[in-house]
């Protein structure tokens, strides 16, 4: 018993250690729907200030949960209150993945992009296999997208609620961009 | 006795806690059919099998449907927290849940009151809590995969998405990735890290490279890294060594992917099926 207690001595639990994104919107009335609308949905979140690097939108900001900034966006969409933007709370200087790892099987090819991969059988351009992440949207999303075709599959960004979701979103495009020429 | 944490795709998908079996192409637990597919159910399925073959008692399973809105992740949590309370598990293993660093946290401390400490293995959501919370050297065993080893390295990242590009590139880097993970402690005591070649490390240290049998078409299908994880934690709840245990899982999820004759669109329920021979080969 205790084991863990020399270590956390120096780290109690600490509800700040979740990392935490911002919000940004052009004025102050739609940070105030925005946060009505997501608290009402039982998001963890709070209005702040901008960070100092932040040079657009108003003087007010909404601090969320960044893994779960998918679903957050999706439902702000829908009920007409989208950011101007969204990115980590932190000093700036984290940026989404933007690179791919392109693997050619022969009649296959897959697309990774960060932790999740995107499998398509090329001749009938069906999506054969989704791969990697670890949050738990993703295997729902290897349900729903798995067996449909490319031209026909929901957008993972429609579906899912977190960073995996976001990740897989942007290996579909890619491997849209891939198999589906326009 | 092996417990297992962890999610299924369904929303309404009620909690559930108690002994895992498998019938046909389905897990049950307390009378509720799950279909194995990648994901949870995999890595319990896998599990299952290697018990079956070593004549152990099945895991203790506790999964809730979530499908990333994280309530689901949450109330398993909570749960969990007041249940361990009356159990004793030699081995726990957490998987797809909502990476949510306070509930780590919570997890932890719920644990660190147990009479014995049980031997902690995290993959997918989990294993990233534990990196964001700062936990990580608390763990025994993380399984990552090589995107994920990226993540670990980079002490700056909250979560994959926004692992930087110089650690991306890391398909001849491993040991550089290793090393940086560990100075920054956020890697496990062990590591099972996952790949083209799978690398058992202890404390930085390689221990071991098992690239044979080399099956390309493992890679691009969902839920290869949910079954050595569950092979991983039946083995080492078995009493294995855990270096030996790692070793092992590496060569049987190989070997089953090569009895699979698989291609990039095999699903991973037909893969499992093939854990017990590969097993009894080994």
């Amino acid at each position: 018993m205790g084991f863990l207690k020399g270590l956390f001595k120096k780290k109690a639990p600490r509800p700040s250690q979740q990392p935490r994104g911002i919000l940004i919107f052009e004025n102050t009335s739609e940070v105030i729907r925005a946060e009505g609308i997501l608290k009402s949905r039982g998001y963890d979140i709070k209005v702040v200030g901008p960070p100092a690097h932040v040079r657009k939108g108003c003087d007010l900001a909404i601090e969320i949960p960044l893994v779960e900034a998918m679903g957050i966006l999706h439902i702000l969409k829908e009920n007409g209150y989208p950011p101007l933007d969204w990115m980590p709370a932190d000093d700036g200087l984290l940026k989404p993945v933007d690179l791919f790892h392109i693997k050619d099987f022969g009649g296959y090819l897959m697309v990774r992009a960060a932790n999740m991969k995107i499998t398509v059988h090329k001749s009938s351009l069906t999506i054969v296999n989704i791969s990697g992440g670890g949050c738990p949207d993703v295997p729902y999303l290897a349900a729903m997208l798995v067996g449909k075709k490319l031209s026909e599959a929901p957008r993972p960004i429609e579906l899912g609620h977190t960073l995996c979701g976001y990740a897989l979103q942007l290996a579909y495009d890619k491997i849209k961009e891939l198999c589906l020429p326009s | 006795m092996l417990a297992i944490l962890g999610t299924v795709p369904e929303e309404n998908f009620p909690l559930l806690c108690g002994k895992a079996s498998i019938r046909e192409d389905f897990l049950i637990v307390n009378n509720q059919k799950v279909p194995i597919q990648r994901g949870t159910p995999a890595l319990v399925a896998s599990a299952i099998k290697i018990l079956e073959v070593l004549n152990r008692q099945p895991p203790f399973l506790y999964l809730i449907g979530d499908i990333g809105r994280g309530s689901g992740s949450r109330q398993l949590y909570s749960f969990f927290t007041q249940d361990i309370k009356k159990r004793e598990f030699s081995t726990i293993t957490f998987h797809y849940l909502m990476p949510d660093a306070d509930w780590c946290n919570r997890i932890l401390l719920a644990i660190d009151e147990l009479k014995k400490r049980p031997f902690l293995i995290a993959d997918a959501g989990f294993m990233y809590a534990a990196k964001m919370s700062g936990n990580a050297p608390l763990f025994d065993l993380f399984t990552p995969d090589l995107g994920e080893l990226a993540f670990l390295a980079d002490e700056q990242a909250p979560h994959p998405f926004y692992t930087r590009g110089f650690l991306l590139q890391e398909e001849n880097k491993v040991e550089e990735l290793i090393k940086r993970a560990y100075e920054h402690s956020n890697a496990s005591r062990y590591l099972l890290i996952k790949g083209r070649s799978d690398y058992v490390v202890k404390e930085g240290r390689i221990l071991s490279v098992i690239s044979e049998p080399m099956i390309e078409a493992l890679e691009p299908i969902g839920g290869t890294g949910d079954t050595i994880t569950g092979i991983v934690s039946a083995l080492i709840d078995s009493g294995f060594d855990v270096e030996k245990a790692c070793y092992i899982a590496s060569k049987i999820n190989r070997l089953a992917g090569k009895l699979s004759n698989p291609d990039p669109s095999t699903q991973i329920s037909h893969i499992i099926k093939f854990l017990p021979p590969a097993f009894e080969q080994i």
